[in-house]
């Protein structure tokens, strides 16, 4: 059975990976940036969503000529969206990558052991 | 299908023959596209994936063209020119959740899985019942996504070309379904990302031209814009405020937080989108897809604003309109001949079939992307891995995949046609619930939840999907109310339009139950494995060879 041979050799490799440092590292720059963003922006959407129902008068608030407080409101998710996407890809680009690469090489020298 | 067209041209000639000029166009482009895709076809990779071989910004292009559907594009523009702000708030949620995919799903998935969805929840699970499961949501989903497209092109193209015969309707259902079928059999997965990324340029094209010159017309003065909408719209600065068409009353209001809760988290569950990130060579591409998509579906749903308001300003939007008549779906249209000089005008009747021939791509691309996704899992999940338990050669799964897209194309159509004259559109909001609800819960608690188990991905997928069409069945959606479904029967007792506030938990908390409740401890031997591989994407399935 070469086949089961080979997937613990895999499994092994894969053991190895998840007990560097590295690793655990990796994971906790993904979860102190993931959970945090993950709240904030559900937080800010039904925040959107709850004043749409119940906030109608703060939301026709007008600001300057016909724009009010509802159509900034609603432009603003688009902007936090935009942000949000292009810093969670700078952060990742620059803290996740590296580490995911150099893990990556690992597995692939352990496998080959 | 040249018989097809002509008799509608001869009916009412003029514009009629221009649009159909166009649409021939869009149909010859798309076999073209769909006939040099085929001969590159050779591995299951090639067929169900694209060789995993398109970049991060050929991807992004193709997810918002397969995001982007004719129900968007025509719908939420025509809902603006309707209902004005209130119009505005579908395309809000659409947006944000993308960040959902981007922050917790794309990458990950990308790394762990191979071809469906399912893959992912296989890798450490019992393959068959996680896979039926996965299967029967992917297949339901694409299913409800598909019959409110095919049924919405049925009647979007009888409007573009002045058609009402419900004869001839079904005639093009039949057209579209025809097509949908060839791109996906003959060009697999590579050909219908190129006809993504295709409509997804005519698209975002068409809307920039046509917002560019509604803006033009009020000297790019968002506030003169908005002020002429509110006016000639009749209701006065109340159309420019929340409340015309959601949350009348508490139960209204509810079902809206309803609606917000399953588009934000439906996004990142949709099969449809999640094989698109199979498509791309590494992790790195899946996040950059996520980016280009949020990018290019974020400024055409702010075009949609200039679009609709534009909509709202300069045509006739009161209750007898051809506007009201066709529930706003004729607004971009009927606005793009506005822009373009007005009925009768040359430069009118151009931009009107030019638009017209835009939305017909969008239809056609669409529906062959959930076309594909079906097969795909039907072929991937349901045959090769539960009925012949993997004992199959790569032709023959390809061959089973394009059968499985003949049989499911059949069958979109054999139900579109009858569906005709029901109000089904509330379809892509329950796919939407059921996307929430059964796949999101199973994913997250795989990639996130080292005791997850076999039975709790199945009740949450089982759970999720059940609770979500069983409670739309007996909501106002289907009966009791005088825009249901069936509407010579009342057996409603749900008050709610939209399920998600309640099934969307409701599937969380069984894969919890279900995980606690079926004990078997063995999924956890490879979940330190698949969260190394996950994150880093080590022994991930690379681009070409594997």
């Amino acid at each position: 059975m070469e086949d089961d041979a080979v997937r613990e050799r895999d499994a092994r490799a894969y053991e190895v990976v998840h007990e560097a440092a590295d690793f655990t590292e990796l994971k906790r720059r993904y979860k102190n940036f993931v959970v945090p963003w993950t709240v904030t922006f559900m937080v800010w959407y039904l925040a959107y969503v709850a004043c749409n129902n119940w906030a109608r008068d703060f939301m026709s608030t007008q600001v300057f000529g016909h724009i009010n407080v509802a159509l900034i409101f609603g432009l603003l998710q688009f902007v936090s969206t935009f942000v949000i996407a292009f810093v969670y890809g700078r952060f990742a680009n620059r803290k996740l990558d590296p580490l995911a690469a150099g893990l990556n090489a690992k597995y692939k020298r352990e496998r080959r052991r | 299908m040249n018989t097809l067209l002509i008799p509608l041209a001869d009916a009412e000639p003029g514009n009629q023959a221009l649009t159909i000029s166009l649409f021939t166009a869009v149909v010859a482009v798309t076999l073209y596209i769909t006939w040099w895709a085929s001969r590159q076809n050779k591995t299951t990779a090639d067929y169900y994936a694209g060789g995993r071989s398109f970049s991060g910004a050929q991807n992004g292009l193709a997810v918002a063209g397969d995001y982007m559907s004719a129900a968007s594009f025509l719908g939420i523009s025509g809902q603006i020119a309707l209902y004005g702000y209130d119009g505005f708030l579908y395309s809000i949620g659409f947006l944000v959740a993308w960040l959902v995919a981007l922050l917790l799903v794309a990458e990950l998935l990308r790394n762990s899985g191979r071809f469906t969805m399912a893959d992912q929840l296989a890798f450490r699970m019992k393959q068959r019942p996680v896979r039926t499961a996965a299967a029967s949501s992917t297949i339901v989903v694409s299913i409800f996504y598909l019959l409110a497209q095919m049924v919405g092109a049925g009647s979007l193209v009888g409007l573009l070309l002045g058609v009402t015969s419900e004869g001839l309707k079904a005639g093009v259902i039949v057209l579209v379904g025809a097509l949908m079928i060839v791109y996906v059999t003959i060009g697999g997965m590579k050909g219908t990302t190129w006809v993504q990324i295709v409509k997804a340029v005519l698209l975002m094209t068409g809307t920039l031209l046509i917002t560019f010159l509604v803006l033009l017309k009020f000297d790019f003065n968002l506030s003169k814009l908005l002020g002429a909408a509110a006016d000639n719209s009749g209701k006065g600065e109340a159309f420019l405020q929340p409340g015309l068409l959601y949350g009348k009353d508490l139960i209204g209001q509810i079902d809206f937080l309803s609606l917000g809760l399953a588009l934000v988290l439906g996004t990142a569950g949709l099969p449809h989108i999640l094989i698109r990130f199979y498509t791309v060579p590494d992790s790195r591409s899946a996040r950059r897809s996520v980016q280009w998509a949020i990018g290019l579906i974020g400024s055409f749903y702010l075009m949609t604003l200039a679009l609709g308001f534009g909509a709202a300003a300069l045509l006739d939007t009161g209750k007898d309109s051809a506007v009201a008549a066709s529930k706003g779906n004729t607004a971009s249209v009927l606005l793009a001949e506005m822009v373009g000089g007005g009925p009768g005008s040359v430069g009118g009747a151009i931009l009107l079939a030019l638009i017209a021939a835009v939305a017909f791509a969008t239809i056609l691309a669409v529906v062959a992307g959930l076309t594909l996704t079906s097969a795909s899992s039907f072929a991937h999940d349901l045959y090769v891995n539960v009925i012949a338990k993997g004992k199959v050669t790569e032709k023959n799964e390809i061959r089973v995949a394009r059968f499985a897209a003949i049989g499911i194309g059949a069958v979109a159509i054999g139900l579109a046609i009858p569906a005709q004259k029901l109000n089904i559109a509330f379809l892509v909001a329950l796919a939407f619930a059921v996307a929430a609800s059964a796949n999101l819960p199973a994913l997250l608690f795989n990639l996130f939840w080292k005791r997850f188990n076999t039975s709790g991905a199945t009740w949450s997928i089982y759970g999720g999907l059940v609770s979500a069409v069983v409670l739309v069945i007996f909501s106002p959606v289907v009966s009791g109310s005088p825009t249901s479904m069936i509407t010579g029967a009342d057996f409603s007792w749900f008050p709610l339009s939209n399920p998600g506030i309640v099934s969307i938990p409701l599937g969380f908390l069984l894969g919890v139950i279900g995980t606690l409740v079926g004990k078997d401890r063995s999924s956890e031997l490879r979940y330190n494995e698949l969260s190394v591989r996950a994150l880093t994407g080590a022994g991930a399935e690379g681009a070409g060879k594997h």
